[in-house]
């Protein structure tokens, strides 16, 4: 049996995506509009989805919208932004009960796509312009939530890294757009600019549950209709040269975030992909790997030091927290770890090791229905259909020697470091 | 082995408790992947002064060190307890909280093995000087790391507000003076003193034969000698109603403030279905007043001084408890005004009505059956209830039972300025 059954239905300008299961209590359904990352308009792509989500023309105040949720059992209903490789992406997500384990026989699900759709197709919208006490509410809250990034030392340097390695391309765009841009958003631009995406970005719908396929089918059919539209694929972009840089930044913080960024060279759907994945669980992705061992436990210098890739921009980045006056003896243990890995210095037991937590990993994240779409939607991103009984099997079936190479492929980019005032010599 | 049907969740739970005291539950979940498992002692951070095992005389342990104990329990004399699980293709942690100590595992596969594995790192402890020393560094950055973190700050800082004496003031991992003084006798006292099967409590949940799953966990703890258990004494010092400070202001390097207000507990003594009941009412309480479809909730966001980071929360333990409200704000003391107006209105003219009270127990009910979707939330709060004497399964019930009057109570006793605190995180200037 497969490890999911996904079904997808190409309908007119949507691909809806379902997949039937009976081991949670509650269904989910999950919008996603996909475009390319674009300076233009990525600051309106983080205001859009939290002006769509405070109202509606049925719904024209926040409390009546979140009132009508509270009655459906509590369905939850929340926004989500994401970077995927080049791609800016919009979530729009519902949880609702299965009125199986209800005493109310309410059919949950139909009332929860019905008010999605309100919620997508019906804003609060007069004379082409967006209701303009909601936009300006959501104008100041989204500010705030950039502000905010710089309180979050972790969130920062990454973010800090991302910016300074990723200069010239796309990526270096923050999912929150620009705060210096959220004041000059007029209601009719946001307005033009959702008639833009509605009609042009790749939009995909999840439905996860105890369902009955064809009646979902039938549902989606009859209240999501969409213009069709043409794909939008983005060039990969890349520096040609790569030159070790490093960044340091000094602020009143008591622990240093040192963040380090290396291109892979490997996305996803290339034949090395599942050998990263594999060289990232020996290197840097798990509590059994080399950064954990040898910056944590041996040297006592983190409480966390780990590694993580980035599947479709083809990144490696390793993260940990130490001391300001430690960066020289962590930076270097690091380096000397990924040496360690370029010349095969691990065992076949790391191999065996690593392979089935990432296995583990994977099934795991089956277990909720969030997971599912998370995984599921790399093929969207990356234009491919691999399943994920072949995603298990690849894994698998990598040798020491493809980890090797693909290590050999990886080329350090970046380090950037925030360390403690007056601790940088 | 006692079987208990919740007929309207379709979920059955086995529950038996062994000799040596252990409490054990099993609860299957079909069509699941992974299993997971807790391993949890009664023991948590407010647990700084007691008795130890086979002495008379109370002790006071430095703070931070039911956390230390937690680090190091994993360390073995042959090597780290997380290699070995990730050989069985699982991934391990643990974590310690006010009044637990929790080590846990999932697994999709060698579900057995790994469980032997959790059960026996557990129960057999290796300390020495060496390794000591060593977690200090490691602890010392974890230390550092909450430091910098502007909502933890807050968060400690709002309780630390409110209590003089209890030691849920003390930081979870102490401090790095505190976890200086740590030794590795005081950890093998601790050890035995909190470690007994009888203060603990193994929660399976997964999709796993109940009845081999049972017999494989009696035959390991049938193969170890315990002492015989004597009740634990610990000692807490007496607390006054009023807050200890009514105002914190924690300069910090940040560019948005925050700020909360904390509310001290009464009635904090109940156990079992009373203080179910009042956790729950007093959570419908805090969703009226506050939650996104709430008046107040409308008001604070239209006029800009919260953003969506704004939430409450309430926690309850035998000894303490406190809500707290609040989140990022432009303007941290007139958030606070607010939020203090708000409680006082509902306390002199509530506008809480039928209707919306009914709304709000839908709202918590779908909520629940959502949680029960993950296996963590189950093991993880199935055991916290357990050692109150109350009953996961039994919230829908109690929810639904929930009238007016209770609210109106709840508030009643909850509401009272001098039991009120006010926390802020500023930027430095």
């Amino acid at each position: 049996m497969a490890v999911v059954s996904e079904t997808i239905k190409e309908m007119s300008g949507i691909k809806l995506h379902m997949v039937k299961t009976d081991k949670f209590k509650t269904n989910t359904i999950i919008f996603k509009m996909k475009a390319p990352l674009q300076k233009e308009n990525v600051t309106k792509r983080a205001l859009l989805p939290n002006v769509l989500q405070s109202n509606s023309k049925k719904f024209p105040t926040t409390g009546q919208l979140r009132g009508y949720l509270d009655e459906l059992y509590g369905a939850t209903f929340y926004i989500d932004l994401g970077k995927k490789g080049e791609y800016h992406t919009i979530s729009f997500a519902m949880e609702v009960a299965n009125e199986r384990f209800l005493s109310d026989p309410t059919p949950l699900l139909k009332t929860a796509i019905d008010f999605l759709v309100e919620v997508l197709t019906n804003p609060n919208v007069a004379d082409g312009e967006f209701h303009n006490e909601t936009l300006e509410k959501e104008k100041r809250s989204l500010k705030q939530r950039i502000q905010s990034i710089y309180d979050d030392k972790m969130k920062y340097s990454n973010n800090r890294l991302i910016e300074e390695m990723c200069k010239e391309e796309p990526y270096s765009l923050h999912v929150h757009g620009k705060e210096s841009e959220v004041d000059s958003i007029s209601g009719k631009d946001l307005y033009a600019y959702y008639k833009k995406a509605l009609a042009e970005d790749e939009l995909s719908l999840y439905i996860i549950g105890d369902i009955e396929e064809q009646e979902v089918e039938q549902m989606v059919n009859d209240k999501f209709t969409f213009s069709s539209r043409a794909s939008q694929a983005v060039e990969k972009k890349q520096p040609v040269q790569i030159e070790e840089k490093v960044i340091k930044e000094e602020q009143d913080v008591k622990q240093g975030k040192l963040n380090i960024g290396y291109r892979t060279n490997v996305a996803y759907g290339d034949p090395d992909y599942f050998a990263l994945q594999v060289f990232n669980g020996v290197y840097g992705g798990f509590s059994h790997s080399k950064l954990f061992i040898n910056v944590r436990e041996k040297a006592s210098l983190a409480y966390y030091a780990a590694s993580r890739v980035e599947s479709h921009k083809g990144l490696l980045m390793v993260m940990s927290g130490i001391d300001s006056s430690n960066f020289e003896k962590a930076v270097s243990i690091i380096k000397e770890q990924m040496q360690a890995m370029k010349n095969g210095d691990f065992s076949d037991d790391d191999l065996i090791q690593t392979k089935a937590v990432i296995r583990n990993q994977l099934l795991e994240t089956l277990d909720t229905a969030r997971g599912i779409v998370e995984i599921l939607y790399h093929n969207v991103v990356a234009g491919q259909q691999i399943q994920l009984d072949e995603w298990l099997q690849r894994i698998e079936t990598v040798t020491k020697e493809e980890v090797v190479k693909v290590a050999n492929k990886i080329q350090l980019d970046t380090i950037y470091f925030l360390t403690g005032k007056g601790a940088t010599k | 082995m006692e079987k208990i049907s919740f007929d309207q969740l379709q979920e059955e739970l086995y529950h038996e408790k062994l000799e040596n005291g252990l409490e054990v539950y099993i609860l299957p979940k079909k069509g699941f992947n992974k299993t997971y498992a807790t391993f949890t002692t009664k023991y948590g951070s407010i647990d700084n002064h007691f008795v130890p095992a086979g002495k008379k005389e109370l002790v006071k342990v430095p703070d931070g060190i039911a956390h230390f104990l937690e680090h190091k329990l994993f360390e073995k004399e042959d090597g780290d307890v997380f290699q070995q699980f990730s050989r069985q293709g699982a991934s391990a942690n643990a974590f310690t909280s006010f009044t637990r100590t929790a080590y846990l595992f999932s697994s999709t596969s060698d579900v057995e093995k790994n469980l032997e594995t959790l059960i026996d790192f557990v129960q057999y402890p290796y300390f020495s000087e060496k390794t000591v020393e060593k977690e200090k560094g490691i602890i010392g950055q974890e230390i550092d790391m909450y430091d910098d973190n502007p909502d933890w700050r807050l968060y400690f800082g709002a309780i630390q507000n409110l209590f003089e004496n209890h030691p849920v003031k003390i930081d979870i991992a102490g401090t790095k003076e505190s976890i200086a003084e740590i030794t590795k006798d005081m950890l093998y006292e601790c050890y035995h003193t909190f470690y007994h099967p009888s203060n603990m409590l193994l929660f399976i949940v997964g999709p796993v034969q109940v009845e081999e799953i049972m017999k494989q966990i009696k035959e390991n703890q049938a193969k170890k000698t315990f002492p015989t258990q004597v009740e634990i004494e610990r000692k807490f010092e007496s607390e006054k109603e009023d807050v200890s400070e009514k105002k914190l202001v924690l300069p910090m390097n940040v560019h948005s403030s925050k700020c909360l207000v904390s509310i001290k507990a009464t009635d904090t003594e109940k156990q079992g279905e009373e203080m179910l009941k009042q956790e729950l009412t007093t959570n419908v309480l805090l969703e009226l007043l506050f939650g996104r479809s709430s008046e107040n909730y409308d008001k604070l966001y239209s006029s800009g001084l919260i953003d969506e980071s704004f939430s409450f929360d309430y926690t309850q333990e035998k000894g303490f408890g406190f809500a707290m409200i609040g989140g990022d704000t432009n303007n941290p003391d007139q958030l606070a005004t607010e939020i203090k107006r708000m409680l006082e209105e509902e306390k002199s003219s509530s506008k809480i009505t039928v209707e919306s009270l009914e709304r709000t127990k839908k709202k918590k009910i779908g909520a629940f059956l959502r949680a029960v979707n993950s296996p963590e939330y189950i093991a993880n709060q199935f055991t916290r209830y357990a050692f109150n004497d109350m009953n996961l399964f039994d919230v829908v019930p109690v929810l639904e039972a929930i009238k007016i009057e209770d609210i109106h109570n709840v508030a009643d006793n909850l509401i009272s300025e001098n039991r009120m605190a006010i926390c802020q995180v500023v930027p430095k200037s």
